[in-house]
């Protein structure tokens, strides 16, 4: 498996806000053919990991490489130019603008030429609707609809629809299935099958260890922004990915806290204060 | 992925254009606006009937007043859609008049440069509000509330250190006559220059791909920035443009009433935001349209300068005002869930 090529490869990034260190030393390659599974709990940095491979962010130090070349990305238009699309966790549509324009935001299709380029309104529209009825909401008929009145499955289905759009060679999902019902999950769990089948390198960021064990191919844990751990499918156990997915923290031993704190209370829940 | 399902369903999704659609009119925010104005002007010119309201000297009154309104309002609207507010017009649009009227009139500089000069001035001042807004945390209405203050302060004081008068005259060539401050049909050449704004400003918001990014910046900044809009640059620029409008409606006065005043003219700051909300511009960004504002501001025209040509009391402008402002915030809500609920295809089967 390790003879596939790797797409994009991160060599000792690290990334700090100011004076807040947020990630130490990640070394990852995104191989194509290939979902990456990105573990770990909560402010671990996955988040930011990702906007780092998106060109949100410029890593502090160390450095990206594309196709085996270094790279700057001068901005996320500049990565997705390159064929690296990404869903971002939370936001990324606007609701009281049209599915078309949502669809399109940033990479917007236009005709006519000069200063005169206009939004080609009816291009978006129809590409939108046709790549969002592919992720199997076949309720959007219609490009002008204003994203507000869809529910949350079918902004975050849009969200994921447009990305697959402009993911030509990378796709990344950041929590993609938090808003999603069982039905709506298993699709996108498909869609990154596919993505994976047609050869693109899949970023894949979850909470859900089956949606994890379904789709990934080789997993990175993240522990307060440095890699914890970094092994293949097969190398462990499910039980062991789940609790590294728990942060890192062994499950079982989480567990035996769990029954000595309630053998010691007799089974009281601890007390609240009421002072 | 199943291209084969989708396939035959994209026929049916064909895009329909052209005619009149109520869908689109009802999922516009202009609209809550222009049945706002088709309401105030029937009134109006039921009580203006015998008093000339509806003679093209009563039109031109309050288009008069609305084109200098209207030239400030879109930009201010450009900013509130944008997420922001600008509200140092109120001293940039005097500051505008004073600097013109000092330098091409007091200092008898060429016409073009006293014009270019002002212009330039004014783009400071929107410079300088634009990097406040996105260097600092600081909101914009406190960082243009200071910008008022801090411009309207400068202007009395220079004024008054330079041609020791708070008022100046300025007698301008005919050519600038012409282009800024004369009459043509009795109407103030300002009004020519709010139609000309008005289909480039439509072009710029409601046709161009950055007029996209203007309502994502509103909408959810943080998402724009990350599908790559440049939200500060943005920004920047939109309070350039503000700051550069207000002066272009600062130099017609100039030019056509041949001299400034440097008194800040707080009025403007409500005319221009009463404009955008009654326009349906939403307050907190990511809603609104050009067109809609220029109803919201002949609705002020109308009621601020238009009640002058009816049997109205003049003094209840303020009230009718008041009255509508709170109706159409009452209303935008309203006519956003009509429009996020909208679909044309729901009754088409
Ligand atoms: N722009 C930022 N400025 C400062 N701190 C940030 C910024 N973005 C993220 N952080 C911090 O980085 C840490 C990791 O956040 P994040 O990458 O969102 O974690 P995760 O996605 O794994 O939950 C958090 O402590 C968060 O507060
Ligand atoms: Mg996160």
């Amino acid at each position: 498996m390790s003879d596939k090529k790797p797409v994009l490869e991160l060599r000792k990034v690290d990334k700090s806000f100011g004076p807040i260190d947020v990630l130490h030393e990640i070394s990852l390659k995104v191989r194509e053919g290939e979902v990456l599974c990105l573990l770990g709990d909560n402010g671990a940095g996955k988040s930011t990991l990702i906007k780092t491979l998106a060109g949100v962010h410029k890593p502090t130090r160390g450095e990206i490489l594309m196709d085996g070349e270094p790279i700057t990305f001068s901005g996320p238009r500049e990565a997705q130019g390159r064929g690296i699309a990404t869903v971002h966790q939370f936001g990324g549509t606007y609701p009281l603008m049209s599915v078309g324009r949502n669809f399109f935001m940033g990479m917007e299709p236009t005709k006519g030429f000069g200063p005169f380029r206009v939004f080609d309104r009816e291009k978006a529209n129809r590409i939108a609707v046709e790549e969002v009825q592919k992720m199997g909401i076949t309720r959007i008929t219609d490009g002008d609809r204003l994203v507000g009145g869809l529910s949350g499955g079918e902004r975050q289905s849009l969200a994921i629809a447009r990305a697959v759009y402009f993911g030509a060679r990378v796709l990344i999902l950041d929590e993609p299935t938090a808003a999603l019902g069982v039905k709506q999950a298993t699709h996108v769990l498909r869609i990154v099958n596919e993505a994976k089948r047609r050869g693109l390198a899949v970023v894949f960021i979850t909470h859900q260890v089956m949606h994890a064990l379904a789709v990934g191919d080789h997993f990175a844990v993240l522990i307060r922004g440095a890699i914890a751990a970094d092994f293949r499918k097969g190398e462990k156990s499910r039980e062991e990915i789940t609790d590294l997915m728990a942060g890192g923290e062994d499950m079982a031993s989480l567990e035996a806290q769990l029954e000595t704190y309630m053998d010691d209370h007799e089974g009281h829940p601890p007390q609240l204060s009421t002072s | 992925m199943s291209e084969s399902i989708t396939q035959q369903k994209t026929d049916e999704t064909a895009p329909t254009s052209g005619g009149f659609s109520f869908g689109e009119l009802i999922r516009s925010p202009a609209a809550g606006a222009f049945f706002g104005m088709i309401i105030v002007f029937l009134i109006f010119s039921l009580f203006g009937f015998q008093r000339n309201f509806l003679s093209v000297g009563g039109l031109a009154n309050w288009m008069n007043f609305a084109s200098t309104v209207g030239i400030i309002a879109i930009p201010v609207a450009f900013l509130m859609i944008a997420g922001e507010l600008d509200i140092s017009t109120g001293a940039v649009l005097p500051a505008s008049a004073m600097m013109l009227g000092i330098t091409s009139g007091h200092y008898e500089l060429p016409m073009w440069l006293g014009i270019t000069m002002t212009l330039l001035m004014a783009a400071g001042v929107g410079l300088i509000n634009g990097l406040l807004v996105t260097r600092t945390q600081v909101p914009s209405f406190i960082v243009t509330l200071a910008t008022l203050f801090a411009v309207g302060g400068l202007t009395l004081a220079l004024s008054d250190a330079l041609i020791n008068n708070t008022n100046v005259s300025l007698y301008s060539p005919d050519w600038a006559k012409a282009i800024f401050g004369t009459r043509y049909f009795g109407f103030r050449t300002s009004v020519f220059w709010w139609l000309a704004l008005i289909v480039v400003f439509f072009f710029f918001l409601h046709r161009s791909p950055w007029g996209n990014w203007v309502f994502a910046v509103g909408g959810d900044a943080e998402s724009a920035r990350n599908a790559g809009i440049p939200v500060n640059r943005l920004k920047i620029w939109l309070f350039i443009l503000c700051s550069v409008c207000t002066a272009l409606a600062g130099i017609c006065q100039v030019v056509q009433f041949n001299s400034a005043q440097s008194a800040t003219f707080f009025n403007m700051i409500f005319f221009t935001i009463i404009a955008s909300v009654v326009g349906g511009v939403l307050l907190n960004g990511g809603f609104g349209s050009v067109v809609g504002v220029v109803f919201g501001t002949m609705t002020l025209g109308i009621v601020q300068q238009g009640i002058n040509y009816t049997e109205i009391d003049r003094n209840l402008s303020l009230l009718i005002i008041g009255v509508m402002l709170l109706i159409a915030v009452l209303m935008n809500g309203t006519f956003q869930k009509l429009a996020t609920s909208w679909s044309t295809k729901k009754d088409k089967g």
